[in-house]
């Protein structure tokens, strides 16, 4: 069976659920008093997709601000980006925003993009309106699945999306093995700062 | 606190270092210019307070261990020194009594003003603080608002509480310790207790006590109140004020927020914070450090129950000597460009730690910056997840640069041996990465894990002195040229150390002896200490610096003894207990690109600095 690598880092607001979502993905667990991420994390995850193998190789970068001006760093060379937002906080609807037009900046030219409204297990305290969001997402083409980590609700599944997106031209070519050595973009990753 | 408390404001002497002149500032205008900061209470009595005195010691402190103690070269058998070195002390005599009448005119006041005991004087800070808190509960002491907890995801009351404390309330003010940090604007960055939001104005009030001694081109060091010292630091655009009620020196104090800021410095760099606050005066630092709360706290924690702060040296895990040689070996074969240190950890214990070559050679690896490292790892479960790439700073090695940190548990899910790998280069990941998993293999294949889990400290019985009850040895006879770690090596605390409160008392007793030994005014080199329920001998040579406790019913004789039986017992075990000649590798290809301060890196920092952000 074919092994593809796809490199997946996952963008957002702090105390979105990032970590959460990852954890769910990869250990199938939840912890609810999960610490903020330092800096990022690197975890993969083999899924078996059709008659290939997929492995994950996901970055999941800190929210917090002093970690922001690292992202180029982690999404340079990434297939795919995951971008969470909370539905319980506007705030973070905002921020997803930004990072979408920061990946269509400077991020790498066909990266599928996925937008996971996190939490909707507290659909009470819902403050993003799900079509707001659905709306949003069609508008920039993509993904967009409402994901609850604590209960286990569509994290699978857009890891699965993504599978289905990534075009099959990029097995080969860049996001396999070495491909996702990085290069030093110096110029590109000072733009993305101011 | 009531408002009358503070009218004789006799006891408390401000020390105020350079120039060395008595200040006496018109009351009206301290009282002045701290209405304007809403806090027209302040008790005026404060200012005509002529005890206030001023220290003349030079700026740029030194952490409490690096006071040089004046050195006599003491390598005759202890009882020799026992004549002319020991000073025998009552019993409950805690309370720096000065023996002698050689106290200098700034020790003396300082020391009148923490003995003062009978004058139940102002406690004016505490006042201070007490009134400014009134004045919030106007404002509310509405929690931080963490984003996890909002969300209905409960986080367990322990982790929460000193958060969300009320700061009006008498269990805040209890507190033993409080550490606050601000900017020269006076906004808050960091509480230790309650919220930074509730602090505000008691922060304000802080910092006003700052810029007024300023302004006399004055800097505020100190204060003393019947219970409380206060102690100021001032580091470029951030202010550090420690507020405690534990007897610990001044100099421990400031020894302990030089770490806190140091601490902030390796998550931002110094550049980039005075860059920050140069473009902004104004900045909200908390921004930048959002979620880095719980590693300050740790910080703070680890501070006052792990004596190595104080000591300023690493503990590190005894091993048997051939294990830890294979370790470093294996340390040694993994390495890839720009490595710089490859650093093994268990139970929160350095096991071994490697170092390139040329970059050592430059700079010698800082015990504090170890602790930084250390508190980080403990202080967050987020390294237990994956592997980690981080990038952090140094601050002893180099304040503004950062390196970049690999971070992951070779056990998981125990979590309890874990690997640090430091690389310049921040894209070194999946080299770094590759290296782990060279380590990982090798360990393997050695079984080196499983031998790992079996070393744990040791039992003071071990020794085999029967009044010995615990002991803390910091030895300087290590070949400089290897550019030793300082290291110091001590037992578990067993019973009658096994509750917290008698573990945090036996640090208190030991941190006492430290100051007696560290004194900036009057340096000892061997005390005999006997409290009232145990006997301590602190002793310093050129060759060591050591802290023993025994039961109390030891004699001198007794004790003296038995310092000798347990200097031959570590002797017999140096091997076991330190790093002995930390080996090193060589990774960089051009020594200047890893070296510090290299312009390169320099640039490098400002890229993922945080310029962005203003």
């Amino acid at each position: 069976m074919a092994l593809r690598e796809l490199k997946v880092c996952l963008l957002g607001d702090t105390g979105v659920g990032k970590s959460s979502i990852v954890w769910r993905f990869v250990e199938d667990s939840f912890d609810p008093n999960i610490n903020p991420t330092i800096g990022a994390s690197f975890m993969t995850k083999t899924v078996q997709y059709q008659n290939e193998l997929h492995k994950f190789l996901i970055w999941d970068t800190a929210g917090q601000e002093r970690f922001r001006a690292l992202a180029p760093m982690y999404y340079r060379g990434s297939a795919a980006a995951i971008i969470v937002y909370d539905i319980t906080k506007e705030e973070s609807f905002q921020t997803l925003k930004n990072w979408v037009k920061e990946l269509r900046q400077h991020g790498p030219p066909n990266i599928v993009v996925a937008i996971a409204g996190n939490k909707c297990d507290l659909s009470d305290a819902r403050e993003v309106p799900e079509k707001d969001a659905k709306d949003y997402a069609d508008s920039i083409h993509a993904i967009f699945v409402e994901t609850s980590a604590k209960n286990a609700i569509n994290i699978n599944e857009v890891f699965i999306e993504i599978s289905k997106r990534i075009p099959l031209a990029e097995a080969s070519g860049g996001t396999s093995g070495k491909g996702f050595k990085l290069g030093r973009q110096a110029s590109e990753s000072r733009r993305t700062c101011c | 606190m009531e408002r009358d408390g503070h009218q004789e404001g006799e006891g408390q002497g401000v020390i105020i270092r350079n120039p060395p002149l008595e200040i006496n500032p018109p009351a009206d205008t301290l009282a002045t210019s701290l209405s304007l900061l809403g806090n027209h209470m302040f008790p005026d009595q404060v200012a005509r307070d002529d005890r206030a005195t001023a220290d003349t010691q030079e700026p740029g402190e030194l952490p409490p261990s690096e006071v040089p103690a004046q050195e006599q070269h003491l390598d005759a058998e202890p009882v020799s020194n026992q004549e002319n070195q020991l000073e025998t002390e009552e019993t409950d005599n805690a309370e720096c009594q000065n023996n002698e009448s050689t106290e200098t005119a700034n020790g003396g006041t300082k020391d009148d003003a923490a003995d003062n005991d009978q004058n139940d004087s102002g406690e004016f800070v505490v006042t201070m603080l007490a009134k400014a808190k009134l004045e919030e509960q106007g404002i509310g002491v509405k929690g931080r608002s963490s984003p996890l907890l909002e969300a209905g995801t409960q986080e367990s009351p322990a982790l929460m509480s000193h958060r969300d404390e009320d700061v009006t309330a008498d269990s805040w003010r209890q507190h033993r310790k409080h550490i606050f940090v601000l900017s020269e604007a006076g906004k808050p960055i960091y509480s230790r207790y309650g919220s930074e939001e509730a602090l505000s104005s008691t922060m304000g009030v802080m910092m006003a006590l700052v810029s007024f001694v300023q302004s006399g081109d004055n800097i505020i060091r100190s204060v003393y109140s019947e219970k409380h010292t206060v102690v100021f630091l001032q580091k470029g655009p951030l202010v550090l004020v420690c507020v405690s009620s534990s007897r610990q020196s001044e100099e421990q104090l400031r020894g302990e927020l030089l770490y806190v800021y140091y601490q902030i410095i390796s998550m931002l760099t110094q550049a980039s914070i005075s860059r920050i606050f140069e473009h902004k005066k104004n900045y909200d630092l908390r921004r930048l450090l959002a979620g880095s709360e719980k590693i300050l706290d740790g910080l703070l924690n680890l501070v006052d129950s792990d004596p190595s702060f104080l000591l300023a040296a690493i503990h590190c895990l005894p091993l048997a000597s051939s294990l830890r040689d294979s370790l470093s070996q294996i340390l040694q074969k993994a390495i890839t460009t720009n490595l710089v240190f490859s650093i093994l950890i268990a139970k929160n214990q350095l096991l071994t730690i490697v170092q390139e070559k040329t970059v050592i050679e430059d700079t010698r690896l800082e015990p504090a910056d170890v602790h930084l490292l250390l508190n980080l790892i403990g202080a967050s479960s987020a390294f237990q997840a994956g592997e980690i790439w981080t990038p952090i700073c140094l601050p002893l090695f180099n304040p503004d640069c950062y390196f970049y940190a690999y971070i992951s548990y070779l056990d998981p899910p125990e979590c309890t041996v874990c690997l640090l790998l430091l690389s310049t280069d921040k894209e070194a990941f999946y080299a770094v990465a590759d290296c782990k998993r060279k380590i990982e293999e090798a360990m393997c294949a050695q079984n080196s894990l499983s031998l790992i889990a079996k070393a744990q400290s040791y039992s003071v019985s071990q020794v085999g002195v029967s009044d010995l009850r615990h002991f803390m040895y910091k030895p300087f006879d290590v070949p400089d040229n290897y550019r030793q770690l300082t290291q110091f090596t001590s037992p578990e605390m067993e019973a009658p150390y096994s509750s917290e409160e008698e573990k945090m008392r036996l640090l208190d007793l030991y941190r006492y002896m430290h100051s007696r030994i560290h004194s900036s005014s009057r340096p000892l080199k061997l005390i005999y200490h006997v409290a009232e329920r145990e006997t301590l001998l602190a002793w310093v040579t050129s060759k060591f610096e050591l802290y023993t406790c025994f039961s109390p019913l030891v004699t001198k004789a007794c004790a003296i003894t038995a310092i000798t039986k347990l200097l031959r017992w570590i002797k017999k075990e140096e091997d076991r207990l330190f790093i002995r000649y930390p080996p090193k590798y060589s990774t960089t290809p051009n020594p200047s690109k890893s070296s510090r301060g290299g312009k390169s890196d320099q640039q490098d920092s400002t890229d993922n600095g945080f310029l962005s952000l203003l």
